[in-house]
């Protein structure tokens, strides 16, 4: 994060962007993990999905340092819109297809994020934290209520979607889901990558660290904190767009709070504002629900809360944090033997 | 038509007890509590054991209820939430939703999740009429002990010595710690007494709301509506909010069943966009 050249910002910024064999590892362990465990495709599937919200909430939180506790909400409406796309457009080819769903999934979530944003530049942490959960209460009654549209509690029962572009189908295996899932997933992140280490995403690391000199210097800080919910929101909503896709259904537990919550969760467990942070927390979060809930499968909750807890007392920064400051460590000791 | 204001009321005043703790400690020492709703189930599931399981009579659950969740939040207060006052807010809320994560498995492991029921005694049973309107005996009961609490509560913090240092502690920490006041104590203090209504709150409404381990998520979201719309800067403020919500949630739910919960989410939303600091507060000093 620290300039190592301070005389050269071009440099500096060039290096930011430049990708590292670490990053590199990850994405290449990430698809290998195809043909390691064949027989998980669907968790693994999902992991991705849980992710990708974690990284959109990361971009408000890590980055914009906009505390939320509704990013449920445009998880939600992303589900619903891909699976409302994928219901009324089977058989007519365009529509049908899984992309567009996605697309339009995003534009939704955004349109929705775009609208709501305008509350959250209002107030301070506590009053962002009750506009948002708010917000994704309000969604959640919409959706339980209107049984016409989304089938009420029962949710979008049999989402058929459509081979992607025609050609790959979605089989029972989860194959086609797993690719699908970690390309989007990619070009998501590459998206949000370029996003933060541009001057736009440096302008919202200035308006985190304080609004009010940011102001001074001349940002138009409420436009840009727009900006990023909105842009947030929509990859919010194609996550779960993907997850309706890929799981072949929508129910009202996609908006529940419990989902915000855990996404919230999930960034905080792997480090939030590294933005690999909530892909990272993702695997350890599904692996720990995993491995605690083969033991007691009820209440695996009190487990999380626990780590929640300690987390918050004594680790700063989660699992990415855990590392750096362990780098870091390793380095200093190198130099002073 | 009267009877329903009368259940809003009640309602209301529920509310008011349960959400009344947390409204000074985050008023106090701007610590986000969310995990306030778990101190009143304790009350709550204390009422049910010692009911159901011990025979004991009703009317000693609710000073046990207040007594132990009271030492409850002064253990964990003392151990845990101290460290927390100068962390960020978002801190605060992750450490507080781990407290509810806790408590909620913690309960269904030795209760089990299914919602309690509290047999009440029969001398709290029944309904009468006044002024022509049918009214339950226990909902009069409760608006009787919270309309009491409530009067007593604004006599301690009105008239006496402990209430002028509160105050002076909530309006401005810095300045009444620089005058010798023992904030911390005092803090102390306020966060057993919130958490003691709270289980108050929770064993009074054990026989109307249910039950379940999943009770301080589900009321979070109203302890939080009567803090937004009330203001965290005096009690009277929550206090009418509360009535106002019990009256918009019962009354909404009586006549517009299918939009239900959407009445009191709307107007959460809506005072907070055009009061962000809450309808009933004094406009904002600093």
């Amino acid at each position: 994060m620290i300039p190592e050249s301070p005389n050269k910002p071009a440099g500096w910024l060039l290096g930011r962007t430049r990708w590292r064999w670490y990053e590199l590892a990850f994405w290449a362990a990430a698809a290998s993990s195809f043909f390691i465990f064949p027989s998980k495709l669907m968790l693994i599937s999902e992991i991705f999905i849980l992710g990708l919200l974690a990284v959109s909430i990361d971009l408000t939180l890590g980055f914009a340092g906009l505390v939320t506790l509704g990013q449920g909400a445009f998880f939600g409406v992303g589900a619903y819109a891909a699976g409302l796309m994928a219901q009324y457009g089977a058989g007519t080819a365009p529509f049908a297809d899984p992309l567009l769903g996605l697309l339009v999934a995003g534009f939704v979530a955004g349109a929705l994020g775009f609208v709501t944003s305008f509350l959250v530049l209002r107030g301070s942490d506590l009053t962002r934290l009750m506009v948002t959960l708010g917000v994704a209460l309000i969604v959640e009654e919409i959706v339980t209520q209107a049984k016409d549209i989304t089938g009420g509690s029962d949710g979008l029962q049999g989402v058929m979607s459509s081979p992607v572009l025609g050609v790959w189908s979605f089989d029972l295996y989860g194959k086609t889901a797993f690719w699908y899932a970690l390309i989007v997933t990619f070009v998501c992140f590459w998206f949000c990558r370029r996003l933060v280490n541009s001057s736009f995403g440096l302008s919202l690391l200035a308006i985190k660290g304080n609004p009010l000199r940011a102001r001074a210097i001349g940002m138009p800080v409420n436009t840009r904190l727009v900006a990023i919910y909105t842009i947030a929101a929509a990859i919010s909503g194609m996550s779960g767009g993907l997850l309706t896709q890929t799981t072949q259904f929508a129910s009202p537990d996609m908006v529940a709070f419990h989902r915000s919550a855990d996404a919230l969760l999930i960034l905080v467990f792997g480090g939030s504002g590294f933005l690999y942070g909530g892909l990272v927390g993702a695997v350890a979060f599904r692996v720990m629900q995993d491995f605690i809930g083969n033991i007691t499968p009820q209440y695996w909750l009190f487990w999380v809360g626990l780590v929640l807890v300690l987390l918050v007392l004594f680790v700063r920064g989660g699992i990415i944090g855990m590392l750096i400051a362990l780098r870091e460590r390793l380095l200093r000791k190198g130099e002073g033997s | 038509m009267l009877t329903i204001l009368f259940d809003g009321v009640a309602y209301g005043m529920l509310l008011f007890v349960l959400a009344v703790g947390l409204c000074v400690t985050l008023g106090l020492m701007n610590f986000i509590n969310l995990a306030h709703g778990a101190f009143a189930m304790a009350g709550g599931y204390l009422t049910v054991v010692m009911m159901n399981r011990m025979g004991l009579s009703f009317y000693w659950c609710l000073p046990a209820a207040f007594l132990f969740s009271a030492v409850l939040g002064v253990v964990l207060e003392r151990a845990l939430y101290r460290r927390l006052y100068d962390k960020t807010h978002l801190d605060q809320v992750l450490f507080s939703i781990g407290l509810i994560f806790m408590a909620m498995a913690t309960v269904d492991y030795a209760m089990g999740a299914s919602p309690q029921i509290v047999n009440l005694p029969p001398s709290l049973n029944g309904r009468i009429e006044i002024l022509g309107a049918n009214v339950g005996v226990y909902r009069l009961f409760v608006i009787a002990i919270c309309g009491l609490l409530t009067i007593g509560l604004q006599f301690v913090i009105a008239k006496t010595r402990f209430g002028s240092r509160l105050r002076a502690s909530v309006d401005d920490g810095r300045v009444a710690r620089g005058l010798g006041i023992d904030v911390t104590g005092i803090f102390a203090l306020t966060f057993a007494v919130g958490s003691g209504l709270a289980g108050l709150g929770g064993a009074l409404g054990a026989p109307i709301l249910s039950m379940d381990p999943s009770f301080p998520l589900k009321y979070m979201i109203f302890f939080l509506i009567v803090i937004s719309i009330g203001g965290t800067t005096t009690i009277t403020g929550p206090f009418f909010a509360s009535i106002l919500l019990g009256v918009a949630d019962v009354a909404g739910k009586y006549f517009v069943p299918a939009i239900g919960g959407f009445i009191i989410y709307t107007i959460m939303v809506a005072v907070l966009i055009f009061r962000p600091q809450g309808l009933f507060t004094r406009s904002a000093k600093r």
